[in-house]
């Protein structure tokens, strides 16, 4: 093999390049985010439901805020059905940062953790949030 | 093929080294624009694209010439542009990128570019024109290198590259009649609703394309040791001259339709590029510039004796590069939005940051440029007397 | 088994394609399958919204301040202080130049200065919608001509095919310039271009769109498809113009026309 030694450096630094993130966290322990629904609005709700049940919304939110947003601007659409039959009408400012007024303690705990941007308040308004 | 970029004397890399700094510079001016948005730039509500549409109106001309040395070449024969062709094909290839560069730095929201082809629209041209330049871009590195390694090989190009090459024909037209398309279908854009707008784009392509690759030959003569020969460069300059002479004709038919019909909307955008309109005329000396540059390019072309002396021809080449520049690159985009819909004279020119960042674009094409042309010299300086096979 | 670089290569591209293909079989089916979207009960219908500016009822500058200010507040429409960044959905300007080529030096002077209100002219036949590479702006079934600020991506190519020079470009960040957000409402981001939406927004509650509430009677607005409604009976009533007409675009924005001398109502 040509410059043998020259290529087994090369993998070696390229590998310890990649794997920076993984040692580099080795032993630490990130708590696992609990996003709070403690607002005020939630906790006069009745029956304490989302539009959709806790873990399809967990695994399925990013997605249904697409079909709401092309239902919404795109078909003029404004009410969503739930799978109970249960009417919402769609917006995110309006409808769904009405009860998870608490941006900071619901949204951004899990999208930190997953070190995920969504880019969504670039234009829409997030609630004013009281320091808690 | 490509490790032959990465040998060369100092002043290759003086110069590559050169590019890149031009190119830095750029990329940061950019960055700048990127986080503060285009409000960086001269443009306006009024005037909405400027210096980088311009750029990429006039460099999708320079990509569609590279068919007038395709065409003598491989439909009549004319073997005297067989070392050269591949010169041509390496420009349009570096005319195509700064093309897709310029409408990227032009674009609002950059990082939905893929936009266009996740909902793609097929009655918007840009859809059209962003296909049609991506397949141009492709079919010409394609070409260029199988030709140019078939060359290295003392080989005729493999029988598959023929049928592209017909094609890429056909389809350097297609590209900047799109292009033309972008402004000639537009209600209310008085200046661009012309039907001899593709006509005069092809026309003006022809011209300003091969003009530059003479410029090119002459230089890739005097530094290396590849000669590209005097008589490919004599057919080149009768082709500059005739395109010229159609693209000043064609010209002048829009300013006699505008003029004599006297239609105010038509006119309008004439008097504001050449006259000054409303006591606004920024534009004006650059477009007298172009007008003076044309015709003084157009007698050194015509006269015989002129233009067989290489001298002159280089000089006649270099005033017609930049009268092209300064017509289509810049007066052709703001003709077209000034006046305003309301009639109205909002001016526009490029602020520093813009004009750092077309700088930046126009570094990369020549990079790009360049290690093409270094790997098609290196590969002629080895073949140097071989008769070409295809 | 001995392998040439070209066929390895060829094996290596297959099975990533297949994997590919395998990833895209294997997600899990839709499960929204249940739930739809439906069109909000309220919603106020049309097949092609209109409107009537009946220019003889603004009469004092307070009068399109009203009108413009309902519109530009509730849609959070920055005031950026400069013309070369401005961002309007609806704003005035006088007869000589909202309809160019129409005025003539002898018309009365009261007639040529006289304030229009412009805006988005929601044409039939939009040329904005026709370029759009990515139809981030669109036709919708009232007729509104829609834009998705989610998919724009900021080519302008619609500011150059408006005739009308409807639409406004960010060309910075605009939250910073909305003074008082409307907190109902989102604002734009950097590089997507902008207009008036006919407040479907508001339409979908039933609502009459901002301008239209704040006229006093002024801006007339509804379905011009159907005979019933008022905006036809206003046209029918009244002489009425629209802006560029000859280029074909249909524009839904009508002008009645103050007749100085006239009594108003011939």
């Amino acid at each position: 093999m040509y410059n043998g030694g020259k290529i087994l450096i090369g993998i070696i630094v390229f590998l310890l390049f990649a794997a920076f993130p993984f040692y580099n966290n080795i032993g630490k322990v990130s708590a696992k985010p609990e996003p709070k629904l403690n607002t005020p609005v939630i906790q006069q709700l009745a029956e304490k439901k989302c539009v959709e049940p806790k873990d399809f919304m967990k695994a399925e939110h990013m997605q249904m805020l697409n079909d709401w947003r092309d239902s919404a601007i795109r078909e003029g659409k404004r009410t969503y059905i739930n799978s109970e039959g249960k009417p919402f009408y769609i917006s995110l400012q309006n409808t769904c940062m009405n009860c998870h007024s608490n941006k900071k303690e619901f949204c951004d705990k899990c999208h930190t953790y997953a070190a995920v941007k969504p880019y969504c308040w670039t234009c829409h308004i997030e609630p004013k949030e009281k320091r808690s | 093929m490509l490790e032959k970029a990465l040998v060369g004397t100092k002043k290759y890399w003086t110069w590559v080294f050169f590019l890149f700094a031009v190119i830095g510079v750029g990329a940061v001016a950019y960055m700048q624009q990127f986080n503060y948005g285009l409000g960086l730039t001269g443009l306006s509500r009024d005037v909405s694209w400027g210096l980088y549409i311009g750029q990429f109106t006039f460099l999708v001309g320079v990509a569609a010439s590279a068919v007038m040395l395709v065409i003598p070449y491989y439909l009549h024969d004319f073997k005297k542009f067989g070392k050269i062709v591949i010169l041509g094909e390496f420009l349009a290839v570096s005319a195509v990128t700064m093309c897709i560069l310029f409408i990227f730095v032009d674009m609002g929201q950059p990082m939905r570019i893929m936009n266009v082809m996740l909902h793609p629209t097929p009655n918007s041209v840009m859809f059209w024109d962003s296909a049609v330049l991506g397949g141009y871009l492709m079919l010409n590195i394609i070409i260029g290198w199988a030709t140019l390694h078939a060359d290295k090989k003392g080989v005729s190009p493999a029988p598959w590259v023929k049928p592209l090459i017909y094609l890429s024909i056909p389809w350097a037209v297609s590209i900047h009649t799109v292009t033309a398309f972008l402004y000639a279908g537009l209600p209310g854009r008085h200046f661009w609703l012309s039907a001899v707008m593709a006509a005069r784009f092809l026309a003006s392509a022809f011209a300003g394309g091969p003009a530059l690759l003479i410029i090119l030959a002459l230089i890739v003569r005097k530094f290396t040791k590849f000669d590209p020969g005097r008589e490919p460069i004599q057919a080149i300059g009768k082709i500059v001259t005739y395109a010229m002479i159609a693209n000043v004709f064609l010209l002048l038919l829009e300013v006699f339709t505008a003029v004599y019909s006297n239609i105010p909307g038509h006119m309008h955008p004439f008097k504001y590029l050449y006259l000054g309109l409303e006591g606004h005329g920024k534009l004006v000396p650059l477009m007298w510039t172009s007008s003076i540059l044309a015709i003084v390019s157009l007698i050194l072309l015509i006269f015989p004796a002129l233009r067989k002396n290489e001298n002159t021809l280089a000089l006649a080449c270099i005033a017609l590069f930049i009268s092209l520049w300064i017509d289509k690159g810049f007066g052709l985009v703001i003709g077209g939005f000034v006046p305003n819909p309301f009639e109205r004279v909002m001016e526009y020119w490029p602020t520093l940051p813009e004009t750092l960042i077309t700088i930046g674009v126009w570094a990369i094409g020549f990079l790009v440029l360049t290690v093409l042309y270094k790997v098609a010299v290196s590969v002629r300086e080895e073949t140097e007397g071989v008769e070409l096979e295809h | 088994m001995s392998m040439d670089r070209r066929d390895f290569l060829k094996l290596a591209g297959l099975s990533t394609v297949g994997m590919g293909a395998g990833w895209v079989l294997s997600r899990p089916g839709d499960i929204l399958e249940a739930s739809q979207f439906l069109q909000t009960k309220e919603l106020l219908n049309a097949k092609q919204w209109a409107m009537v500016v009946d220019i003889r009822k603004f009469k004092t500058v307070e009068d399109y301040k009203k009108v413009i200010d309902a519109c530009h507040k509730i849609h959070n429409v920055p005031d950026l202080g400069n013309p070369k960044d401005e961002v309007k959905w609806i704003w005035s300007d006088s007869f000589d130049h909202a309809f160019p080529g129409q005025e003539s030096e002898y018309m009365p002077e009261e007639m040529k200065h006289k304030q229009f209100v412009l805006l988005c002219n929601h044409c039939e036949n939009p040329p904005c919608v026709r370029v759009c590479p990515t139809k981030a702006t669109f036709k919708r079934k009232d007729g509104i001509t829609m834009q998705d600020l989610h998919r724009c991506i900021g080519c302008r190519y619609c500011m150059a095919a408006c005739p009308f020079g409807a639409r406004s470009f960010n060309y910075r960040d605009p939250r910073p310039f909305v003074k008082e957000p409307n907190a109902e409402y989102p604002t734009r981001m950097i590089g997507v271009v902008e207009k008036c939406t006919f407040c479907e927004e508001r339409l979908a509650k039933g609502l009459m769109p901002a301008c239209v509430e704040a006229s006093n009677g002024a801006l007339i607005f509804g379905d011009i498809t159907d005979t019933n409604s008022e905006v036809r009976k206003v046209l029918a009533d009244n002489y009425t113009i629209r802006r560029k007409s000859e280029l074909g675009t249909r524009p839904s924005v009508y002008y009645i026309l103050d007749i100085p001398g006239g009594d108003g109502n011939a």
